[in-house]
């Protein structure tokens, strides 16, 4: 040992960086710090929100909140209410149904606006926690404003349009992309009378709207006359297309077992049963839940846009606000995929019953979070898979599998149908059968494909002989 | 050898013209302004060129223009991610050329701080690879955690993060400061825990070994002909370490191993790091244990002036055998002042290990072989 002083303290971080987060202020001191006006706005403004959830809490134990137009579990009354007020004024039936469908419209712009305007926030602090980093965190309390400040430096950045590139076509796609990611939310329902457009064909009406986006993305990749954009434009064709089907698969088990292409059937179905299809099908909410991020290309299978390979995909060469367009309806697409995942799996609206009480609007937002957090969780956790990989994944493993599911779900909901057991018997022989199916679908076809996951994690063999290609052959064999 | 990168005819029809991708010298992916050109055939590389020299700033013809000592820096800007042993390669060729010695103590504090170096750059390495593969920067931010914690203690000891220059001829700079060692103590005592951590994440991780198995093979007759060194040599199976080989500033009193790969892919390159990572900090504990009192440097003459001839010495950086050739001219300043790279060498494989390969494929063999443009281009 040396003569060193081993033990000395440490009175002051020895860096000035270290210095400088030591003497940042935590959330305790900030939270303390606040201006006594403030503190009392913010207790009265709790107290009333408590005062407000007990009045609503006596109306609907009271049940006088049923149906009313004021009843705040079901916006789809309050809309009912004034068609029916208009027609009573005697205004034209067509405008009625305009300025309903206007204001339909305009809510789910404004969920998707609202969301574009703090998802970007929540998916950076989310992912910063993650890697052990703060996030953004100076631009207004905890960084929130982040993404206005992104979007006002997005917006006065220059437009460059590439030289070579075909000016119409380079234009639309920005615009494009976003139609999709707004029409999807149409059939959604979001409390029992809450759907902008409840028609009987919704999961049709979904598949189909999804598959427009390929468009926006192949016009955008051609159109920028580079070739990271083509390659990137291919890699998505090509991911999309193949990930149609196991899509379509997954919720053709669904729709077979609930007997109904309507989105709200299917939820009313999971809410009648108290049961979530994840439980009955759960092959069949996994198969959605990858493909879905391949379909939106988000890690793992972002590989349209892989940055370490080919730069940002199909919007390479756009700048400015058209890029931030881009990114902004990748957020507006995750959240789509989230609400999706919860209305076919998760029961949607429904939380056993709690949708009595608490607004079915809220429960489903609870849940496309807890989707987009997967979302997020998953991309500050995995590698990208390569084309190949993806491609393969799909087309011999999801799809071939998919479609054993859905035989199988076929037969179950034709027994559901004729015998006449208890719900809970027969929907729980279900998805003990489905489970069991899967794991040993999944464990045959890994078999059959050669797929082995005991080959792994091998470690570097230590050694302290010296030597060159003797040496090395020595070591192999 | 594959044909000129216009002479390829994806098609066979003679009509297409090549699709040529650069990647670089801006790129996320090839750490640095490196450019390559490949022709690709879809997903498939076809031909591929790598052209380096933006970097380039023509150190080994300043060095000329300056004394030993003064040339100690220019070694901090080859290998920007492994400045300690730069110079300590500078300074050991000096001192073989010179006959100085340096003291005991000094030697210890070389090995701490160049084994400390080799844990920050493989942890660079590493997570870079990572990232190439797709894993959106958490790995190479976990990494990061252990890397700022090292430049935090080169920072103590000598002011730099990454330009140390702390290394002289005939010992260091600087004594480390009190407050060095407990920090140093407590480094050690987590980085194993925290590698094994990076292993749960990464090495049980079914898409990030299905990307890394059995992708960019080097077997060890081609590592051993392309003159590869350091972890792209070891990946490959073949155990040659300098630090065993030519034993330097009394490594050969230390007890580690070489870790050694089995197949010479991408997976056991990165796998070759990270055990580096724990026979580093096995290396460490030893140093700190028996580190002698003294003093740390040796009194020299500012301006050394070598007796006509030449050297070339070489000792083991985290990227393989950095070299230096230095020739005398009996004055103050090298005659001729020449740095084996080798990042330069390992990267020469390259083109073998691309053609053919899909893209995602190349960009991870290229982060695999664990570049410096610093050092490639001088």
């Amino acid at each position: 040992m040396s003569e060193q002083p081993l033990q000395a303290p440490i009175r002051r971080p020895a860096t000035p960086m270290l210095r400088q987060i030591e003497d940042r202020p935590g959330l305790k001191e900030m939270a303390l710090g606040v201006p006594f006006g403030l503190k009392v706005i913010g207790a009265i403004m709790g107290l009333g929100a408590l005062v407000l959830m007990a009045a609503v809490g006596y109306l609907v134990v009271d049940g006088r909140l049923d149906g009313q137009w004021y009843d705040v579990r079901d916006l789809g009354h309050a809309v009912a209410g004034l068609r029916d007020w208009l027609d009573g004024e005697g205004v034209d039936h067509r405008l009625t149904w305009l300025i309903t469908g206007a204001l339909g419209g305009l809510a789910i712009m404004s969920i998707v606006g609202g969301w574009l305007l703090i998802g970007s926030w929540v998916e950076r602090r989310v992912i910063a926690k993650f890697q052990i980093r703060m996030g953004p965190n100076r631009t207004g309390l905890f960084g929130l404003l982040q993404p206005i400040a992104d979007a006002v430096k997005l917006m006065t950045k220059e437009i460059i349009i590439p030289r070579g590139a075909d000016r119409f076509l380079y234009y639309i796609p920005p615009v494009l992309v976003f139609v999709p990611a707004m029409l999807g939310w149409a059939p959604i329902p979001w409390a029992p009378n809450m759907a902008y457009m409840d028609i009987n064909v919704g999961v049709l009406y979904v598949v189909a709207i999804s598959s427009i986006g390929v468009l926006a993305i192949f016009l955008a990749g051609w159109s920028s006359n580079n070739h990271y954009s083509l390659l990137g434009a291919m890699r998505t064709v090509a991911m999309m297309i193949s990930y149609e089907i196991p899509i379509s698969l997954a919720l053709l088990s669904v729709v077979l077992l609930t007997q109904s292409m309507q989105l709200s059937e299917i939820v009313a179905f999971q809410g009648h049963y108290h049961v979530w299809m994840i439980a009955i099908i759960p092959f069949a909410a996994f198969a959605f839940l990858f493909a879905s991020t391949a379909e939106i290309n988000r890690s793992p299978n972002d590989i349209g846009e892989a940055e370490s390979e080919i730069v940002a995909g199909f919007y390479t060469e756009y700048s400015g606000m058209k890029a931030g367009l881009f990114m902004a309806v990748e957020l507006a697409h995750a959240i789509l995929v989230g609400a999706l995942m919860a209305t076919f799996f998760l029961g949607g609206y429904t939380l056993f019953g709690l949708e009595e009480w608490v607004p079915g609007y809220l429960i489903l937002a609870a849940k496309i979070g807890a989707v987009y957090f997967l979302f997020v969780w998953l991309r500050g956790t995995l590698p990208r898979f390569r084309l190949d990989q993806l491609m393969g994944f799909a087309w011999k493993f999801l799809i071939p599998l998919g479609i054993i599911q859905a035989f199988i779900v076929a037969i179950e909901a034709s027994v559901f149908v004729r015998v006449d057991a208890p719900a809970f018997i027969t929907l729980g022989a279900f998805a003990v059968v489905n489970l069991a199916s899967t794991v040993v679908m999944v464990r045959f076809w890994a078999d059959r494909l050669g797929y082995a996951p005991a080959q792994h994690a091998t470690k570097p063999e230590l050694t302290n002989a010296l030597g060159g290609l003797k040496a090395a052959q020595r070591l192999r064999s | 050898m594959a044909s000129h990168a216009f002479e390829v005819d994806q098609t066979g029809t003679g009509s297409a013209e090549p699709f040529v991708l650069n990647i670089g010298p801006q790129h996320p992916s090839t750490h640095g302004v490196f450019r390559l050109r490949v022709v690709m055939d879809g997903e498939i590389i076809r031909d591929l060129d790598m052209i380096v020299g933006y970097l380039h700033r023509s150190m080994e013809k300043l060095a000329e223009e300056r004394t030993y000592t003064q040339n100690i820096p220019f070694t901090d800007r080859a290998d920007y991610l492994a400045a300690m042993t730069g110079n300590l390669g500078l300074a050991l060729a000096v001192e073989r050329m010179t006959g100085v010695e340096s003291p005991d103590r000094a030697e210890y504090l070389r090995v701490i701080f160049s084994e400390l170096q080799r844990i920050a750059s493989h942890a660079m390495a590493n997570g870079t690879l990572v990232s190439d593969a797709g894993a959106w920067q958490t790995p190479l931010l976990y990494m990061f955690r252990e890397r700022e914690k090292i430049l935090d203690l080169f920072e103590m000891t000598c002011g730099a993060r990454l330009t140390t220059n702390y290394m002289r001829i005939g010992g260091v700079a600087f004594e480390p400061p009190a407050e060095f060692w407990p920090a140093l103590q407590e480094l050690l005592d987590e980085l194993p825990e925290r590698t094994d951590e990076y292993a749960q994440l990464l090495v049980d991780n079914e898409i990030f070994l299905a990307r890394t198995r059995n992708v960019g093979i080097i077997s060890a007759e081609d590592a051993i002909n392309a003159s590869l060194t350091g972890p792209a040599l070891r990946g490959s199976g073949v155990p040659w370490d300098l630090r065993k080989a030519e034993p330097y500033c009394g490594y050969e009193n230390f007890d580690f191993d070489i870790p050694v790969g089995k197949v010479g892919d991408v997976y056991d390159r990165f796998m070759v790091r990270m055990e580096e990572v724990k026979q580093s900090v096995h290396i460490i504990r030893q140093a700190v244990e028996q580190i002698p009192p003294g003093p740390h440097k040796n009194d020299i003459p500012l301006a050394l002036r070598p007796e006509p001839g030449e050297i070339y010495s070489r000792i083991e950086s985290p990227r393989g055998e950095i070299g230096f050739y230095l020739v005398s001219d009996g004055t103050p300043a090298p005659y001729r002042f020449h740095l084996r790279s080798p990042a330069l060498i390992n990267l020469s494989l390259l083109r073998e290990l691309g053609e053919g390969a899909s893209l995602p494929d190349a960009v991870v063999t290229l982060g695999s072989i664990d570049i410096v443009l610093g050092e490639i281009d001088r």
